[in-house]
């Protein structure tokens, strides 16, 4: 079996399975796996030595190959001993084949839904004239950027007066962490929770600003709204109710 | 509550539509004019073939739970000249990992791994980053995985009403499904 120099890199062994099936034109049911664990073994090689990645991955596709083309070997008297019942060592590939098949064509669909829905636009996102017009529920002051920051600066002032206590675990906050964190926290909370609230009690100063970073792109996406009672006090944060439906909506499956 | 001619309430939707930025479900509408939620659908069924016969430059759609005005495809190419066109288009993997998260939502990316047959790690990161997906919850069990559910951005990427109109497969090529 010889391959052009144009060798098509794959996206992983089940790309690659998939690949060797149709080119050989292979009944799925009933897998040939000598032949493919061959061809598949010769992709291996040859891709090494075009210096293609070969993950993990296709290595452990690979042992599979192997292991089963080993039970397929071996004579049927010690199958029946060692097995309840004549399992073909080929099934469990073959649902995991034909499920990855599966969602292979399913994303081709959706990609043709993506470019279609690529040109259809419609007015543009503009956060603050939204929170205009769907106040919460106790409009007692609406709050301008300013005095979030404001706020914020109270609030790091605050924290650096307690004592520092030195972090043993360094775990990394990522913004998309917090933000996942918040909006997940809100989900359950329809009254809010206060701004104070989310940080842990040992939270340090670059926790603090993470947090404060998600704060504000949640808000600037238009998924949050958030209120103050009075000036440098503790600001209550909510989700906007807008988007709530749409979540309703988007999670009931099935 | 004023009252209003019945004309004025296929306008007054029309109003609404049109300066919103989100889709407007049809129960918000009900709710912010004061008409019955089946009286408001007759009347968006009425905008939307209005569009349609006049060939307008924008039509109605239902997206996300909620019914938008958006431009027509075949202007798409005069609208980029004015709006910034989107992000780029996601890649294979990604695309792949979505489309498993969104049949089998809530999911692991340990479970997505098994169905790819690869670590789906930076494809899911994509897709996290891009607001396609958010962290559900995590699984019971050893380490507690993080499950893994389609956003609202979701389906206003694809184009889909709601989750439940994602489309259907026949699902005979697929044994394991649960």
């Amino acid at each position: 079996m010889s391959y052009n120099v144009k060798l098509p890199a794959f996206e992983g062994p089940m790309d690659l399975l998939l690949h060797l099936i149709g080119k050989n034109e292979i009944d799925i049911y009933n897998i040939p796996i000598a032949i493919i664990t061959q061809q598949y073994m010769d992709y291996l090689k040859i891709a090494g030595e075009f210096d293609l990645d070969i993950t993990s991955d296709f290595l452990v596709m690979a042992c599979t190959l192997l292991s089963i083309k080993a039970r397929m070997l071996l004579p049927k008297k010690l199958v029946e001993i060692d097995m309840e019942e004549e399992n073909d060592p080929r099934q469990e590939l073959v649902e995991r084949i034909l499920e990855y098949k599966e969602y292979k064509e399913r994303a081709g669909t959706f990609k043709e839904m993506e470019l279609q829905q690529a040109k259809c636009f419609s007015r543009e996102t503009n956060d603050l004239q939204l929170l205009k017009k769907f106040p919460p529920a106790n409009p007692i002051g609406s709050l301008v950027v300013e005095d979030l920051i404001v706020t914020f600066n109270n609030i790091l002032k605050k924290m650096e007066k307690r004592n520092l206590t030195v972090s043993l675990s360094r775990e990394e906050i990522t913004i998309q962490n917090k933000i996942d964190y918040i909006y997940f926290s809100l989900m359950d909370k329809p009254n809010g929770t206060s701004f104070l609230k989310l940080f842990s009690d040992k939270a340090d100063k670059e926790e603090i600003i993470v947090t404060f970073l998600a704060l504000l792109e949640l808000i600037r996406r238009g998924i949050i709204i958030f209120e103050q009672n009075c000036l440098f006090e503790d600001i209550y944060i909510f989700l906007n109710q807008i988007t709530e439906g749409d979540k309703e909506n988007a999670y009931s499956f099935s | 509550m004023p009252t209003l001619f019945p004309d004025d309430t296929k306008n007054i939707i029309e109003a609404l539509l049109f300066v919103s930025n989100e889709p407007l479900s049809a129960k918000m509408l009900a709710d912010i004019i004061g008409r019955s939620q089946e009286d408001i659908v007759l009347l968006l069924k009425d905008i939307k073939a209005d569009c349609e016969r006049e060939m307008r430059g924008f039509c109605l759609i239902e997206i996300a739970g909620g019914y938008s005005f958006v431009t027509r495809p075949e202007y798409a190419s005069y609208v980029e000249k004015l709006v910034k066109p989107r992000l780029n288009t996601l890649t294979q993997a990604a695309l792949e990992t979505l489309t498993i998260i969104a049949y089998k939502q809530p999911i692991t990316r340990s479970e997505i791994d098994e169905i790819r047959g690869v670590k789906s790690d930076s494809a899911v990161s994509t897709i996290l980053e891009r607001l396609l997906i958010y962290e559900v919850g995590r699984k019971d069990g050893p380490g507690r995985p993080i499950l893994y559910g389609t956003t609202p951005a979701f389906l206003k990427y694809f184009g889909l009403k709601n989750i439940k109109e994602l489309p259907t497969f026949n699902a005979h090529n697929i044994t394991k499904d649960a």
